[in-house]
């Protein structure tokens, strides 16, 4: 059945794996503006597409959630919130400010 | 190891159907897991219908009723009936907790009971504690002194004894250790929540003198570091205890005596 205490979880486990092969479309595209014009705007045709910026979006969230998550984890470790009731809350407020963020960010960057 | 699919002579099937008697007007019904070793074929799911009218409020009171009246070979662990022994720990709902302590009424539609998740299951709802004992056993979960014993009882502070509240109540149900992903997995070696606050328990006691050999052995990559903090168990325990708190503790305590 569904529990916030694992759902949480596991998907800070999927977004950290997402992460991973994230890093990879981040190297290519670090890779593509040294390698010269050519592959760099090959590179930007392809991220510039719906489903680069796609890609980038799920990246970028899976990047907040992962740094809001971790903010808790450390609590967590000092032996804070861990009550069942500070559990749930944080975990509400966690995800509202990862949502938050990742909007702000694309409105900002999207904006400069 | 990790594996997401049942294996094939493990999948639930469609069981028998029992009817509830003719005339019952508040009925509902009760979806239980079913497996018998001698049968040598699959568990089932065998539906019992059930007149709440004629029964107690908890899912025991109606699990009883279906041994008493409806099919006698139904196999579960009770005793107590009033959440102090621990036996009657079961999934119910898609949440562990102990039958006798979970009202009928908080479920909504078909009650489905399953045994605890990811144990051996010995018959139908009763499931093999062995290992989990063992691990118990591993901790030494018993006072352990090295000065003369004084002449009436080591003394406490009120103080010193709060630290054991929220410890000393756990009654090993193994609900928290079975709601676990970490615990599903790595259960070889990974103590698990039930124990490791057992643990705590131990640590925190200021009258025991065996302090720095009880983290020696916590000191594991595997013991106490399989905790990820998921911290299902603090949602499952049915006596509203904090497993994961208790291992939290433990990690700091385990830390600070390094620096």
């Amino acid at each position: 059945m569904f529990a916030l205490t694992s759902f949480l979880s596991i998907l800070h486990r999927i977004f950290g794996a997402a992460l991973f092969v994230g890093t990879l479309l981040f190297v290519y595209w670090i890779g593509s503006a040294a390698a010269g014009p050519h592959a760099y705007d090959t590179a930007m045709n392809f991220l510039g597409s719906w489903f680069g910026y796609l890609l980038v979006f799920g990246w970028s969230f899976a990047l907040i959630y992962h740094m809001c998550n971790g903010v808790r984890h450390m609590l967590w470790d000092t032996g804070r919130l861990l009550s069942l009731k500070e559990i749930y809350q944080s975990g509400y407020v966690m995800v509202a400010c990862a949502l938050s963020l990742t909007v702000i960010a694309w409105v900002v960057g999207l904006s400069v | 190891m990790v594996s997401f699919a049942l294996p094939r002579n493990s999948r639930v099937k469609p069981g028998k159907s029992h009817k509830a008697p003719a005339g019952a007007k508040n009925v509902k019904e009760f979806h239980i897991y079913r497996y018998d070793p001698d049968k040598k074929s699959n568990p089932t799911l065998d539906i019992f219908e059930v007149d709440l009218d004629s029964i107690g409020p908890m899912v025991l009171d109606a699990l009883i009723k279906i041994k008493d009246e409806m099919d006698p070979t139904l196999t579960f662990r009770r005793s107590c009936r009033e959440g102090i022994c621990g036996s009657c720990a079961m999934c119910i709902d898609g949440l562990n907790t102990l039958s006798c302590l979970k009202p009928i009424a908080d479920i909504k539609g078909p009650v489905k009971i399953y045994p605890l998740p990811h144990l051996e299951v010995v018959k139908d709802l009763v499931c093999d504690l062995t290992h989990l004992y063992a691990q118990y056993n591993s901790i030494q979960p018993w006072m352990k002194t090295t000065t003369p014993m004084p002449k009436k009882e080591r003394l406490q502070s009120p103080e010193e004894r709060d630290k054991l509240d929220g410890l000393w109540e756990c009654i090993l149900c193994f609900c928290c250790a079975t709601s676990c992903p970490s615990y599903w997995w790595n259960s070889h070696r990974y103590l698990g929540p039930a124990i490791l606050l057992q643990a705590a328990r131990w640590v925190q006691d200021s009258r025991d003198e065996a302090l720095g050999e009880r983290i020696d052995d916590l000191e594991d990559p595997f013991k106490l570091y399989r905790c990820h903090t998921i911290l299902n168990c603090t949602k499952a325990c049915p006596k509203g205890l904090n497993p994961a708190k208790a291992i939290a503790d433990l990690k700091i305590l385990v830390m600070e005596r390094s620096i």
